[in-house]
């Protein structure tokens, strides 16, 4: 039997994941108050998360002449009525502060002879974000009551009667657990990619649009902990650029390249402009045979080739290559796209933990911001520091109202804690001593994506699915989730694949048990729900569930947030 | 998609393996670095930003059109001077400052 080390902390705010919320948060809480703040992180937080590569532009920002109220009906409109108002405003009013701060902390922003950030489009100014995340982690770990735990892997809760007191975790790399105690919990964990068989399933099923180490980690620790969730269903599915699975927006709004199909033929208008629309399109011109579907570059001036070879180095840099050892860049031939697989992500979608305007999930103690956060679509990058920074603030107020001695104090609650505790480090060491199966974790990861992929409406249909398929996507899931307690771990890597795949599963049930719940089509593109291939004004409302009793138990609200049924 | 990490250029000193997002590169017995499987890198270049022996390279897999070429990054001052290998031996490269906004 291999037993693990046992270190405890105790900090008055832990923050799971310090990507761009979580590093944003914890700068905020740094500078406003005398709190001690504990990162958790799975890798490094120099350049963990979405931000890695870097960012080409700041896509959320009130641009000259717009409002806040503005942003609010772009993000309404684009998820087809299904966000929240509130949650919306709040992030934009924050947009252009957190955005002017960024500025201030080092990132470069264009600027016109006026001395205003330079607009690329309503909602977008142009900048260089390739050290986005260096400057946002160096702003974080900056702080003097900030400490950072980096490669540590947080995997549960500590919860007492609904209220979130901590969390366990492993370190990634040597034979430690962790045991961290704290009066308020932020999960900034991001979303979830790799549910769903990717578009290079071989060599580089990895080369991903979203980051393919963000694994649903936050939803599957909140789904195990009773914390309502919302709008699983409504999954991302990114427009991009063939292959390298780099952005298109570059490409579209920089040089104005429209979308054509194999005739040449410009098909974008016949279906509308929104982020699922144009997606629709694509898949649709595929299907009626007139595909391959292209974004129309050729002619560009060789000034314009040159420009898009540096833009995508500054964040997507396998595109150059691509266009480099083919000999023949974007001027010469028009650039081919293709829809991604499904993603879950709060920061384009609304899926994620149901929250209020303080960004307080259902569960007392524990806070979201980022792509973790629910009801708040197109936020983004500068969504998510508006997030992390309003969770901040309530996490300030909330701590600030209490008194902080009081915390912990429950006789009972340590004895319930203590033998959670014991049973989570004893999960641990299990599969670090588990023979060796003739089942691997690998072939589990597989196993899922292939099933999300056929029954779940993911690229293979076209994101088409039926009642029938759902039903038997769940039975599968579930079949695949009795495999995990034998699999085994030699290293503390292997650890952490396990984990990663056993929350993957918790949130594919999830999204299943969503999916079924919204009988009608809404977004043409991001889900085709045959059995139901209309929008009903009947569901013009939240699907929300909370996992209990073994299975996700579904919730509708209306638009106001109130419990229909 | 993956990176090559060029052994007799690799110092042993683990900047790679401290900010790799997914934790994929590890130390060998001989302190220099090596991925544990290549199909695993997202290409996010991060650890080619670290290097400063300019030891590791991108380069694209098969099945997404590559043919051997690798992408490499070295600082001049202030500048990224970003490098394409291709096989039979030609180099081309694109300078880029970090303090220029893009224009797209």
């Amino acid at each position: 039997m291999k037993e693990l080390q046992t270190k405890k902390y105790d900090t008055d705010v832990l923050i799971i994941g310090g990507g761009t919320a979580g590093c944003y948060a914890a700068y905020v809480l740094g500078k406003k108050s005398d709190l001690h703040i504990l990162i958790a992180e799975k890798a490094n937080i120099r350049r963990s998360g979405c931000l890695a590569a870097g960012v080409n532009a700041v896509n959320a920002y009130i641009t000259k002449g717009k409002r806040p109220e503005d942003y609010v009906e772009y993000a309404m409109k684009d998820a087809d009525g299904i966000a929240s108002r509130s949650l919306l405003l709040t992030m934009s009013q924050r947009l252009n502060e957190v955005t002017a701060e960024l500025e201030r902390l080092g990132l470069v922003i264009l600027k016109d002879a006026d001395g205003n950030y330079a607009a690329r489009g309503d909602r977008n100014i142009k900048i260089n974000g390739e050290n986005i995340k260096p400057i946002l982690a160096a702003a974080a770990s900056g702080q003097e009551r900030v400490s950072v735990l980096n490669h540590v892997n947080i995997t549960d809760y500590l919860v007492e009667n609904g209220h979130v007191k901590g969390a366990v975790g492993f370190d990634v790399d040597r034979q430690i657990f962790y045991e961290i105690h704290a009066k308020a919990v932020l999960i900034a964990t991001g979303g979830a990619a790799g549910l769903y068989r990717p578009n290079n399933p071989g060599f580089s099923r990895h080369k991903m649009w979203y980051p393919p180490f963000n694994t649903g980690a936050g939803y599957a620790m909140g789904i195990l902990a009773g914390a309502e969730m919302t709008t699983f269903e409504m999954r991302f599915i990114a427009l991009r650029c063939k292959d390298t699975i780099a952005p298109v927006g570059t490409i579209a709004q920089g040089v104005g390249a429209r979308q054509v199909n194999r005739d040449g033929e410009v098909y974008e208008t016949a279906y509308g402009l929104t982020t699922s629309q144009r997606l629709y399109g694509t898949v649709e011109e595929n299907r009626a045979g007139r595909g391959p579907c292209y974004l129309k570059t050729e002619g560009i001036s060789e000034t314009q080739e040159t420009e898009l070879y540096k833009a995508y180095l500054n964040m997507a840099p396998s595109q150059t290559l691509k266009w480099l050892a083919e000999g023949r860049g974007p001027s010469q031939k028009n650039v081919e796209i293709e829809g991604t697989e499904p993603y879950i992500v709060g920061g384009h979608a609304a899926s994620g933990y149901w929250i209020d305007s303080s960004r307080r999930t259902t569960l007392k103690g524990l806070y979201a911001a980022g792509d973790v956060a629910g009801g708040c679509p197109q936020k983004y990058v500068t969504g998510a520091l508006a997030e992390g920074e309003i969770a901040a603030e309530s996490i300030m107020e909330e701590l600030r109202d209490t008194d902080r001695e009081a915390y912990g104090a429950d006789k009972a609650f340590l004895r319930q804690k203590n033998t959670f505790i014991d049973s989570k480090k004893k999960e641990y060491e299990r599969y670090l001593s588990n023979p060796h199966g003739v089942l691997n974790t690998e072939q589990v990861e597989e196993a899922m994506q292939k099933i999300m992929d056929q029954y779940a409406g993911g690229i293979r249909t076209d994101y088409r699915y039926q009642e029938a398929s759902l039903r038997e996507a769940d039975e599968r899931i579930a079949g695949l989730q009795e495999s995990l307690p034998y699999l085994y771990a030699d290293t503390m890597d292997d650890l952490l694949r396990i984990y990663e795949v056993r929350e993957r599963l918790i949130v594919c049930r999830t999204v299943i048990a969503h999916l079924r719940a919204r009988k009608e089509t809404r977004w043409h593109g991001f889900a085709e729900y045959t059995d139901y291939p209309q929008k009903s004004s009947e569901y013009e409302k939240f699907v929300n569930s909370r996992y209990k009793d073994s299975t996700v138990q579904i919730v509708y609200r209306d638009m106001d947030g109130e419990v229909i049924s | 998609m993956s990176i090559r990490i060029d052994q007799a250029l690799c110092a042993g000193c683990g900047k790679c393996v401290e900010v790799c997002p997914g934790n994929l590169i590890k130390q060998g017995k001989d302190k220099r670095a090596v991925i544990l499987q290549e199909r695993d890198c997202w290409g996010c270049t991060s650890c080619l930003k670290e290097c400063s022996r300019g030891a590791i390279a991108l380069y694209l897999g098969a099945d997404l059109g590559g043919h051997g070429e690798t992408l490499h990054i070295k600082k001049q001052r202030e500048h990224f001077i970003w490098e394409v290998h291709f096989p039979a031996g030609e180099v081309k490269t694109i300078k880029v400052n970090p303090k220029e906004a893009n224009q797209y």
